[in-house]
């Protein structure tokens, strides 16, 4: 189990129907990649996100599949437009199968 | 003879391909730029030096020589990636821990009461000692909280300091150098004007005779302290400013002061009032 995990969003309050917004998400993640050894010698487990998702209103965004090459603490900025009213939920999935969440409403104005 | 030709044409080519490059990589940052933080808290990162600097007219932030990618980072909390550690540093500050059952909130009610502590720090206490901040945590951890003493520069301690230096954040550095502290201000001059190491280089022939110079990749800064720990792309991690201070030393093939050490904390005295004037900055970003 990774620990100090904590997903962290930035999405605006409001946004014009239609229009595009940018979206940055990080999350604190230790991202072990599997090919470091130990003072000892042993292989260090792989450890990291391997997906990140992002839906508005039940609509998939985007769905990323992330490998062992990706940084300590990935972060993901990306644009995304609003056309009506309504929740972003973004979730990453760890590979010991925890799934960690986050979820930003949007108005409309 | 005609492959004979292609072959120079290609390496001259290959010549000017490397010149552009390192043209475009020797570029400067933008000394003009603005340090505006999360579009409303602007930040100066010019003041004129203070009295006692004799051979500086005027002090800058270390911001001004990184490029403007690295500046970018920290004009927006978000991107900053300091707050990854702030963060770590508020659970812990919440967090019971040792043999009285206390977290650093069960006396500190809000952390946002130590706005202006970093501004003045190092300084000297009552009982006439120079101390730090981070002697400050470890005295609470240790006397009130009956924990154990955190390393000097280690992750939970420069995530701690980061977070109450963060409360001072746009507030001017104003440490005393006078009465009590004068004599601990002496010393840490004194190291900062002595040559020492294979290279017999003083703390001075850098960051005040050629700051503004590139230091083979580098940018030479003033070497001020005043966004200390500072976040640096280089090791991903919050770094202290005894943690910096013996990096230096050992880039001029010196034997490093202990972090920590009465020299270390003189010269931190020293460094940062030569940065009086200026603006925390806490937590910083550098590469």
């Amino acid at each position: 189990m990774a620990s100090g995990v904590k997903p962290r969003v930035k999405v605006p309050k409001s946004a014009a129907a239609g229009s595009a917004i940018t979206i940055k998400t990080l999350i604190s993640h230790k991202m072990e990649s599997g090919q470091r050894k130990d003072k000892e010698g042993n292989v260090i487990p792989r450890s990291i996100i391997n997906r990140f998702t992002c839906t508005f209103n039940g609509k998939s965004v985007i769905d990323i599949k992330t490998e062992p090459a990706i940084s300590t603490n990935p972060y993901f900025q990306f644009d995304a437009t609003v056309p009506e009213a309504g929740d972003f939920v973004f979730t990453w999935y760890d590979d010991d199968g925890s799934v960690y969440d986050a979820k930003k409403s949007v108005a409309i104005g | 003879m005609g492959m004979n030709l292609f072959k120079t044409t290609a390496a001259v080519a290959g010549l000017a391909l490397i010149a552009t490059g390192m043209a475009t990589k020797m570029t400067h940052a933008d000394q003009g730029a603005k340090l505006i933080i999360n579009g409303e808290l602007t930040i100066p990162t010019r003041a004129p030096a203070p009295a006692h600097l004799e051979a500086i007219d005027e002090i800058t932030s270390g911001w001004l020589y990184r490029t403007s990618e690295t500046q970018a980072l920290e004009m927006d909390d978000f991107d900053n990636p300091s707050f990854v550690f702030v963060d770590v540093a508020l659970d812990l500050f919440d967090k019971a821990d040792g043999s009285e059952g206390k977290a650093c909130s069960s006396c500190h009610e809000n952390v946002e009461d130590f706005a202006g502590l970093t501004a003045s720090m190092p300084r000297v206490n009552a009982d006439g000692m120079l101390e730090t901040t981070t002697e400050l945590v470890n005295k609470c951890r240790t006397e009130r909280m009956g924990a154990e003493a955190w390393s000097y520069s280690g992750g939970k301690m420069s995530a701690m300091t980061s977070l109450i230096g963060l409360q001072s954040r746009g507030m001017p550095v104003n440490v005393a150098i006078d009465g009590a502290a004068k004599p601990y201000w002496d010393k840490g001059k004194d190291l900062y004007y002595t040559r020492v190491g294979q290279l017999d280089m003083a703390c001075s022939n850098c960051h005040e005779d050629n700051y503004d110079v590139m230091i083979r990749a580098d940018h030479l800064s003033q070497g001020q302290i005043n966004g200390f720990p500072t976040y640096r792309l280089k090791n991903s991690k919050m770094n202290t400013t005894h943690g910096r201070f013996k990096g230096c030393m050992k880039n001029i093939r010196a034997q490093p002061f202990g972090q920590g050490s009465d020299e270390f904390k003189a010269l931190e005295l020293y460094v940062a009032s030569r940065g009086n004037g200026l603006t925390v900055e806490t937590p910083s970003v550098r590469n």
